[in-house]
């Protein structure tokens, strides 16, 4: 075949399949610009779009409907912006109605909406206070497990280690309903502690550390053994500091854990103070369910934040999940 | 190096591992236990042997969600495979806008179940969704989706104006909104995977194949697909054990009541979530998210022993 053509039917087939995973965020966030009214009409799909009549020189502008045009004179329906029936049957002159054909609306103010009708800035703020101190925990028991695990010998380790793998094949629904219970019992629904602090131990993020403190080179660690460097600063020392890029992927991937993570948070709290981004999202979606746009922006608002974290660090990203699925 | 008895590892270990003891191996032991009691909110009830797993097996609602899950998952996984793969395939061919494309197919795997839950439910919504919007551009009339509890194969069969009987009706369109929508998820994850594997594979076989004149397809169907073949095992394991925890979907897009229309979406770990917290019986719930756990296992282990005999 032709090789030209082999590549154009290529990216035409990656296009094609591009649009498919990347559609409904265009549609998400589409959808979120525009006002209700618009979208119920089905007419414009991708781009805020309105089709309306206004009157001429009216300030604000008046969006009305014509009902009848009878000569000089018309019947119309005054609007508000949102597309919204104010007055009915109102008589106007015919020369004075102005059509305005498609014009592009943005409506930002479906997110001031969403904001005044459920607190997402608390939701926000209760996302990242959680996600960063289950990251800080995670980061120090892992660095922790992994040091010993990937540098020292003693009984029992490997077994140790037997046990956090075989804990990563555990799905998370089958214990749910005893956490609940453990939860109960140590006072921790509906608090912070309840969670984070389980949370602190990742499985991944313990085995990735050990990867990498596997491959740091032996002599480093026996020129700072003959110093007299002591085990714990042997880690503080020369380890982390050598692991600044794996720290910043484990980082991103917990951050990415607990930005997202739902089951969990929705079965401890109750408490509308507590709730995080997920919880408030998937309660809003049960409350509003006909405000489509504002949903979509809520869901958007939800979505940005990760977005801007994978845009930034989409390289260690991608890479490290790569790595995931080939043996070593 | 000797193994000798020192204080100092076990101490680096211990917070990770009192963790994961605490809140990982108890409550799964736990649940193995409770799954033999009548377990409500406020403590232990009585013993009941194993009358919460003969009541299981005896609860429609319960094999309904099984069956469902299994649907999901025998849609899913091949789907998803096929497509990642193909994905993969493509975008190993090309060197110009490889990082853009690769990203763009990434996006769904980073973004949160539930805010695409969100999406896709108006994505299938009979009015104002989008999918009803693109069909409707090949000539195929308006939808239900979400709210059709009949099974695609009906569906499809009776536009022929043939009658399935009920049993092969397949699952309802509404699963297979959830369905389109969960592929969707996956598909960022596994063609990275792919992708990976693919690069992994010796120039040298393909450039021997030119020589020998093979095509482009024989290339692909004896060299890519055999020696990607433990990479096809690893997402097959993952999405296969991935796909049989589906929540979120079911609890953001379908309902009220939620699993519906007519259960036909109730899956397996919402059905756990119901019994357990709804319901609050908590020893019955865990009976069958242990029952999850055994099938989960189960096929890891079939897996793991084809993977021995099949790949290369």
């Amino acid at each position: 075949m032709n090789e030209k053509l082999r590549k154009t039917i290529i990216y035409l087939a990656l296009i094609a399949c591009g649009l498919f995973m990347i559609v409904p965020f265009i549609w998400m966030i589409s959808t979120a610009l525009m006002s209700q009214a618009e979208f119920n009409k089905g007419e414009a799909i991708f781009i805020p779009k309105e089709n309306y009549n206004i009157i001429k020189n009216s300030s604000p502008e008046q969006k009305v409907i014509v009902v009848r045009t009878m000569g000089d004179s018309s019947l119309v329906h005054f609007l508000d912006a949102d597309g919204k029936i104010t007055k009915e049957y109102i008589k106007v002159e015919t020369k004075s109605i102005k059509n305005i054909n498609k014009r592009i609306s943005i409506h930002w103010d479906n997110f001031i909406k969403v904001f005044k009708k459920v607190p997402f800035a608390r939701y926000f703020a209760n996302t990242l206070y959680v996600s960063f101190l289950s990251l800080l925990g995670v980061l120090v028991t892992s660095a922790f497990a992994a040091y010993a695990f990937s540098r020292m010998v003693f009984r029992g380790r490997d077994m140790i280690f037997l046990l956090f793998i075989s804990m990563v094949m555990v799905p998370e629904p089958i214990y749910i309903i005893t956490s609940y219970l453990l939860l109960d019992k140590l006072a921790w629904l509906d608090t912070y502690r309840g969670l984070i602090i389980p949370w602190w131990v990742n499985v991944f993020t313990v085995f990735l550390f050990r990867q990498h403190f596997k491959s740091l080179p032996k002599e480093l660690f026996d020129a700072a053994s003959i110093d007299g460097c002591s085990t714990f600063s042997m880690l503080t020392k020369i380890i982390l500091p050598l692991s600044k890029p794996v720290i910043a992927t484990a980082s991103v991937f917990s951050i990415i854990g607990s930005w997202n993570s739902f089951m969990w948070p929705l079965v401890m709290t109750t408490k509308e103070e507590l709730r995080l981004l997920q919880v408030g999202l998937s309660y809003f979606n049960a409350e509003a369910s006909a405000q489509t746009t504002l949903l979509m922006a809520a869901s958007t608002f939800s979505i940005v934040p990760i977005l801007i974290l994978f845009f930034l660090a989409q390289k260690q990203i991608i890479e490290s999940t790569a790595k995931t699925g080939l043996k070593d | 190096m000797k193994t000798r008895w020192k204080l100092s590892p076990y101490l680096y270990i211990l917070p990770a591992l009192a963790l994961l003891v605490a809140f990982r191996l108890v409550p799964i032991v736990m649940s193995f236990v409770i799954s033999f009691f009548e377990w409500t909110l406020h403590g232990s009830g009585s013993f009941l042997g194993l009358s919460n797993y003969t009541k299981l097996f005896n609860d429609s609602v319960f094999w309904q969600s099984m069956m469902n899950t299994v649907w999901l998952v025998l849609f899913v996984v091949p789907c998803s495979l096929v497509f990642s793969l193909i994905f993969a395939v493509l975008l190993n061919q090309i060197k110009a806008l490889r990082g853009l494309f690769r990203t763009v197919y990434f996006l769904p795997f980073v973004t949160s179940m539930v805010a695409v839950s969100i999406v896709w439910k108006i994505i299938f919504n009979e009015q104002t969704g989008l999918a009803n919007k693109l069909i409707s551009i090949f000539g195929i009339s308006s939808q239900k989706w979400l709210a059709e509890a009949r099974g695609i194969f009906d569906i499809f069969f009776s536009g022929f104006g043939i009658q399935l009987p009920s049993w092969a009706g397949g699952p309802s369109q509404a699963l297979f909104a959830i369905i389109i929508m969960t592929v969707w998820k996956s598909l960022g994850y596994n063609t990275i995977i792919y992708l990976a594997g693919l690069q992994n594979i010796a120039k040298d076989y393909y450039e021997a194949a030119e020589i020998d004149g093979a095509g482009k397809f024989k290339q692909f169907f004896k060299i890519t697909l055999p020696l990607v073949s433990p990479t096809t095992y690893y997402v097959l394991m993952m999405t296969t054990i991935v796909t049989f925890q589906a929540f979120s979907q079911v609890f953001l897009m379908t309902g009220p009541p939620k699993g519906g229309p007519l259960g036909s979406t109730n899956l397996i770990v919402y059905y756990i979530f119901q019994k357990g917290f709804d319901a609050q019986e908590m020893g019955y719930a865990s009976a069958a998210a242990l029952i999850l756990f055994i099938v989960i296992l189960g096929l890891t282990i079939i897996q793991k022993h084809l993977e021995k005999h099949v790949t290369y």
